[in-house]
């Protein structure tokens, strides 16, 4: 069974290289994309903690604590995901729903747990700052493949690995980015590095992820990953911990609903 | 065979997965006012204030179950009636694939726009709480929640009524004459045991959400009667039909949004209609910062022309919200409530910061122009003109 998956991926990167000399750069990106697409799919469903670490050039820290829970799209619809603060103490309680879709704008939600409002979040916010942290709404919400247009740059050499590097430019118009240039393993299509550049073309944020684990024998996930803002010298980290997949969780805890219960 | 150990294992995980405890939560709140248009009636310039609540969080069969206890109390320095305790919550959620219920005392919040809470029928106001008029009491009630395809209908069943709070005459802002609750009536024979009915169905199509409602029942706002051998307003609170609606349609940065009512059964008055209109814009990033900017406006209506009874009668609401998205998370929303007829004109500031992990301050300010305050042109606005006031609160959170 192995030898077989084995030689099926031997078989399908024998052909990619052969299609290679045809291939465009921007088909090569995107085929890039859409392998990585591919082998995240089919996990079902995670919940995930995270502590934020916000840093300013002066050197002050913050700290901010929240869990994520994650559904998997059934075909052709986004994933969903439930996002709930429990520190600072201030905004503990409060809830994010996100329904992502390839095709159009993301549905976004914000509960706010002492008016127990549930207020529609404008999409065009999305390049807007995540909790005050060097992460955009749009760095955090699921990446899907259609969202980009693709150009493969060069192979490149990061850490003991090779690494494709690939541009992307964002689809959306109101996306806070013009391009991210985006350094990806070839030996499991992980994400190790992405540059973003802002509306005039400067290198505005470089984000690392390193600490990969994975999980359910299929599922890489970063451990770590550092916001560094180039032109602010503030930095985010986020820390991922409790990674727990198939939890049993269903189209009933990604309502509005289930945003008012969120604890 | 590796799968099925790995999916035997992940199931061991999830069920030595500690059960969520009991989990105490709290907040306590000191906060000051300073009335700068001089001491008023009441003779005080300022007054000092304090609130503890507390929550207890549990949560068992897997989230299936979750149970809430929002005790609140908050002493006041000048007015006994502000004074006061509420349970907020004492709540138990049970959720299934397709429905849920909530059965116990809470909270709900119905509607879109910022200027009025018009369809928001549910709870009656903590009036002695704040300016605003958001903050709510707790109500008893058994609510059913249907989620489907087609949307969600919730069905409500509300027993017990609470009454209207109201400052009293050491209070600011306080009417001329004290309301006294124990005099209130009732056009239910029941009074204050009338059980009530409300039922909501909210669904999205697309960009578009829409929520109708009906509520029927003692409405929540009293009509306050003179009863001038006492010396006092009597509440009355009478039995009414009010049907909602509240639409919202984002498109791109723009945010539109109306809500709506009919509101009938008031034996004093003939049927009422009501709404507000308007829109929310949020540009991110404004001055090359990581600042949004968001617009609000909104006009809002009522066909009650009695200046007496409502001072919305036709009023525009401008205002803007600026969210620095920093660490401290400091938020600043300032608007204007305008009446072009009467020239009557509402300034609310509202900016609030973190400090540290545990701490919160807000400073807000309410400032009333132009409101005719002689006793010839009475307005509702009329207690509020020497009432402008700015409020400094620091929150505890533990």
């Amino acid at each position: 069974m192995y030898r077989l998956i084995g030689m099926v991926i031997a078989v399908a990167v024998l052909s990619s290289g052969v299609m290679a000399q045809t291939q465009t750069p921007e088909q090569k990106g995107m085929d890039i994309a859409r392998e990585a697409d591919r082998r995240g799919e089919g996990f079902g469903d995670f919940e995930a903690s995270m502590k934020m670490v916000l840093s300013s050039r002066r050197g002050d820290r913050s700290e901010r604590e929240l869990r994520v829970r994650t559904l998997e799209g059934k075909k052709g619809e986004g994933d969903k995901s439930l996002t709930i603060f429990d520190t600072p103490a201030d905004v503990r309680g409060t809830a994010l729903l996100s329904w992502s879709h390839a095709d159009r704008d993301d549905d976004q939600w914000l509960y706010l747990p002492a008016l127990k409002r549930v207020k529609t979040i404008a999409s065009r916010s999305q390049s807007g700052a995540f909790m005050g942290s060097e992460f955009a709404f749009e760095d955090m919400r699921a990446q899907e493949v259609d969202k980009y247009t693709y150009k493969y740059l060069r192979d490149e050499p990061c850490g003991d690995l090779t690494c494709f590097v690939f541009e992307r430019y964002p689809q959306d118009k109101y996306s806070g980015y013009t391009r991210q240039v985006v350094w990806m393993d070839q030996a499991e299509y992980r994400v190790h590095k992405i540059d973003y550049y802002d509306r005039k073309q400067s290198l505005l944020k470089t984000l690392s992820a390193t600490d990969h684990q994975q999980y359910l024998e299929r599922f890489w996930q970063p451990g770590r990953m550092e916001m560094v803002n180039h032109q602010t010298g503030k930095t985010t980290e986020l820390l991922w911990s409790d990674y727990r997949f198939n939890t049993g969780l269903g189209e009933s805890d990604f309502t509005q609903n289930s945003l008012m219960r969120a604890r | 065979m590796g799968f099925r150990l790995a999916t035997v294992g992940t199931a061991l995980l999830a069920c030595s997965m500690p059960v969520t405890a009991w989990e105490w939560r709290g907040e306590a709140g000191l906060e000051g006012r300073y009335f700068t248009a001089g001491p008023g009636a009441a003779d005080y310039w300022h007054n000092g204030s304090a609130y503890l609540q507390g929550q207890l969080l549990h949560e068992w069969n897997d989230r299936r179950d979750l149970f809430t206890f929002t005790p609140f109390y908050r002493i006041d320095e000048n007015d006994d009636q502000r004074t006061h305790g509420d349970i907020r919550e004492l709540m138990w959620i049970h959720v299934a694939d397709q429905w849920e219920s909530r059965i116990g005392i809470g909270k709900v919040f119905w509607g879109v726009t910022e200027g009025r809470h018009l369809v928001d029928i549910i709870n009656q106001t903590d009036a002695v709480e704040q300016q605003d008029m958001e903050s709510k009491l707790g109500q008893p009630m058994i609510n059913l929640s249907v989620v489907r395809d087609w949307g969600t209908l919730d069905f409500y069943l509300l027993p017990g009524f609470r009454e209207r709070t109201y400052g009293g005459v050491d209070g600011r802002p306080s009417l001329p004459l004290p309301v006294e609750s124990d005099a209130a009536r009732y056009a239910s024979s029941a009074e204050d045991k009338r059980i009530d009915g409300a039922v909501r169905w909210q669904q999205m199509f697309g960009s578009l959400q829409i929520a109708l409602s009906h509520f029927s029942g003692t409405g929540r706002e009293p009509l306050l009667f003179v009863n001038l051998f006492e010396f006092q307003f009597e509440p009355y609170y009478p039995v009414i039909e009010q049907s909602g609606m509240e639409l919202q349609y984002l498109l791109g940065g723009w945010l539109f949004k109306a809500e709506a009512i009919r509101r009938s059964g008031n034996r004093f008055e003939r049927a009422m209609h009501a709404a507000d209109v308007g829109f929310e814009f949020t540009q991110p990033g404004v001055f090359g910062s990581g600042l949004d900017l968001g617009w609000i406006a909104e006009y809002l209506w009522e066909d009650r022309d009695e200046r007496f009874v409502s001072p919305f009668a036709s009023d525009v609401l401008v205002g803007n919200r600026l969210t620095f998205n920093d660490i401290a998370s400091t938020e600043l929303l300032w608007g204007l409530i305008w009446d072009p007829d009467s020239g009557d004109r509402i300034y609310t500031l509202e900016s609030s910061r973190r400090f540290g992990s545990q701490w919160r301050a807000t400073l807000e300010g309410q400032f009333y122009s132009r409101i005719d305050a002689s006793p010839g042109v009475p307005s509702p606005l009329s207690v509020f003109a020497d009432e402008d006031m700015i409020q400094l609160e620091v929150i505890r959170y533990f």
